[in-house]
């Protein structure tokens, strides 16, 4: 789970991180206020879950609390990447005079957390990392111990920090540290962190990434969710425990198993895409899956315009055929589609689930042996229909 | 022969009394598995189909001597039951429980390590030496014994291709599934090292996903080290970056971990690599 840019700082301040004294305002009035109040220059930032907001014009230097709020009333509504800003972030303008990158985040292969630091900030580090990736230096932690003292003194000697902000970023480093293991982070990134013209540090932008796993015991992360950049069906399927993703294809995927599910899309894509057809969603519909989820997964399926044709692909392994036919079948009466249906089902009471569904006799119902010959037909009879 | 486990391997199961936990020991048992019994905290003295329920491991492992075991418990209490089990001297866990908090595994992945305990997984279907023991929730019917070594990120994609093998009689030596999380205990690489140093394994059928490096790791690995030959699918050609596409692993960010640049590892490597997982039995034949 992301959270936004004012979310990520007003959380490092809980771990005595220094912020900017910045608010967030949702009218181009609070703006206003906030401008004045904070007095000088100002920066009006639109908070949305995408990269390269600068770029796109979500981001504003105001001279004054006029022109911020004329800012915000530009920005806000701005669409961005096909998200709509809703929330500017008012800060006030930091004097930088060196920009640095600093970030913690798991490191898969070695399963521990990575600190990575850059006197290189404020451009993008997966770029830096192209470019020059002998200017960051990274450590990583062992997750028992934790962060220790002399890691800090490494990554700051290496990186060159100026000695006289030892201390300092020592502090800063060790409550991200702590931000990012007390709130069970997949990532925890300043950047830029600044030195300002007084000589002190300042973390300017920031970036938090949950672990959705762990959300269970982080209630109060879990209040700032902001779905408004999800689409409706993929919080349906949220809320019914169903995995769905929307894609642009013609053809539904309703799968058991995240590998299986990837693989199917990828078999309609190789049937298809000579002629422009491909998945419509990834859905994995787990290891049960009762009818009742049959039919919600297929609703949701069904609510994208786009999909021509619904493909079934399940192995029973652990999942019986005969109670995902008996599943289709429910959610079939029950939602009543009139696009046509490939399916396939293999593995475990397969004879007993494909009589289930012959007997039933749907129309548009089409059968498949194979993972091939269902992507094949699938791709088929969404031509037919085109 | 076979890799990490065979007829020999006594089992016990964390969470043996669970839905889940008791629904696979019955298998396993009828599959001929060796269940030396399991654990559930606060239900040490009850019995699951004639074998002996345990509060701890330690106690369970003191009485029945098991030298593997299986973890079914749920995610939030999965790391520490991991770390039960190292604690207790087994040497070889297997965890199938999905949803592990990452800095709950990174833990659990150093406490093994430093006990010299190999996991299998999380959020993986096991380990099956088909016609001898399975540790797991890969279904009996999905191989045959024979002498493909499978290693996996996914279950039921390991089925289809188990499947469609035994169909073109081709059998398995063992099926090894190592977990599409973003931190796993036993890798790509680990696996692989065990099928080339196997005497009963000919060959080996690879099966990625999209998201991380490891089968860029395991293309070095295949490049300098193995004899064997190795046949690879790589799932996720059609998922867009940035989304993650179930497995809490399985996501291409910031231009890696794709489907195309680890397929072109692969090949560069010398596997051959199937653009449709039903096309792996002609390429091991």
């Amino acid at each position: 789970m992301k959270l936004h840019e004012y979310q990520s700082k007003f959380l490092f301040r809980d771990f005595g991180l220094p912020i900017p004294q910045g608010k967030v305002a949702t009218n181009p009035s609070e703006a206003y206020d906030i401008a004045q109040e904070l007095g000088g220059v100002v920066v009006v930032k639109a908070q949305v879950h995408v990269g390269g907001r600068g770029k796109a014009g979500g981001v504003k230097v105001a001279q004054n609390a006029e022109e911020a709020k004329r800012h915000a009333a530009s920005i806000l509504g701005m669409d961005i990447k096909g998200l709509t800003v809703e929330r500017v972030l008012i800060d006030p303008g930091a004097d930088i005079q060196q920009e640095i990158y600093l970030a913690i985040t798991n490191d898969r292969g070695a399963g521990k957390p990575l600190i990575m630091a850059s006197m290189e900030g404020g451009m993008d580090i997966e770029e830096l990392n192209r470019e020059r990736p002998d200017a960051i230096v990274r450590e990583r932690v062992d997750p028992i111990l934790g962060l220790r003292d002399y890691q800090m003194t490494y990554i700051a000697s290496a990186m060159g920090m100026p000695r006289a902000l030892w201390t300092s970023f020592g502090r800063i480093l060790s409550g991200l540290y702590d931000c990012y293991s007390a709130s069970d982070a997949e990532l925890a990134e300043i950047n830029p962190l600044v030195i300002t013209g007084e000589g002190d540090l300042l973390a300017v932008d920031g970036k938090v990434i949950i672990d959705d796993n762990a959300l269970f015991r982080q209630p109060a992360l879990t209040k700032q969710r902001d779905t408004s950049g999800e689409p409706d069906s993929e919080r349906q399927a949220r809320d019914a425990g169903i995995t769905y993703i929307k894609l642009d294809g013609q053809i539904g995927c309703m799968v058991n198993g995240a590998g299986l599910a990837m693989t199917t899309m990828d078999m309609t894509k190789l049937y298809g895409d000579a002629d422009g057809i491909g998945p419509a969603n990834f859905l994995d519909i787990g290891g049960g899956a009762s009818p009742e989820q049959v039919a919600a997964a297929l609703r949701i399926i069904l609510s994208d315009d786009n999909v021509k044709c619904v493909l079934f692909n399940i192995f029973g392994g652990i999942t019986r055929c005969d109670e995902v036919a008996r599943g289709i079948l429910t959610a079939y009466n029950e939602v009543n589609p009139d696009v046509p249906m490939v399916i396939r089902l293999q593995g475990t009471n397969a004879a007993a689930g494909n009589s289930i569904i012959s007997e039933a006799r749907i129309p548009h119902i089409i059968g498949a042996e194979t993972l091939t010959e269902a992507a094949q037909r699938a791709v088929a009879a969404v031509k037919e229909r085109s | 022969m076979s890799i990490l486990i065979d007829k020999s391997a006594r089992v016990l199961v964390q969470g043996i009394t669970g839905r889940q936990g008791g629904f696979h020991a019955k298998l396993m048992m009828e599959y001929g598995t060796d269940v030396a019994g399991g654990v559930t905290p606060g239900k040490g003295g009850e019995w699951f189909e004639g074998k002996p329920v345990f509060d701890t491991m330690r106690m369970a492992v003191a009485t029945t001597n098991a030298d593997v075991s299986l973890v079914t418990v749920p995610a939030r209490f999965a790391a520490d039951a991991i770390m039960e089990a190292a604690d207790a001297g087994i040497k070889l866990v297997i965890c199938l429980t999905e949803h592990i908090p990452v800095s709950d595994m990174m833990k659990a992945l150093a406490f093994c390590k430093r006990r010299g305990t190999r996991l299998i997984g999380p959020n993986c279907p096991g380990l099956m030496t088909p016609g001898q023991a399975k540790v797991g929730i890969i279904p009996a019917m999905v191989a045959t014994p024979g002498n493909v070594g499978v290693v996996s990120k996914s279950g039921t994609l390991t089925y289809e291709v188990g499947f469609a093998m035994k169909n073109h009689g081709i059998g398995i030596s063992t099926i090894v599934g190592i977990g599409g999380d973003p931190v796993i205990g036993t890798t790509f690489v680990d696996v692989l090292e065990l099928f080339e140093n196997d005497p009963e394994t000919e060959k080996v059928a690879l099966l990625g996903e999209i998201g991380g490096s490891a089968e860029i790791v395991a293309a070095d690995y295949i490049k300098n080290a193995m004899t064997k030959p190795v046949a690879a699918f790589v799932a996720g050609r059609s998922a867009p970056p940035g989304k993650r596409m179930g497995h809490a692993g399985a996501i291409v960010d910031g231009g890696e971990g794709s489907a195309e640049e680890k397929i072109l590892a692969l090949e560069a490597a010398g596997a051959r690599v199937a653009a449709n997982p039903e096309e792996i039995p002609g390429l091991l034949a």
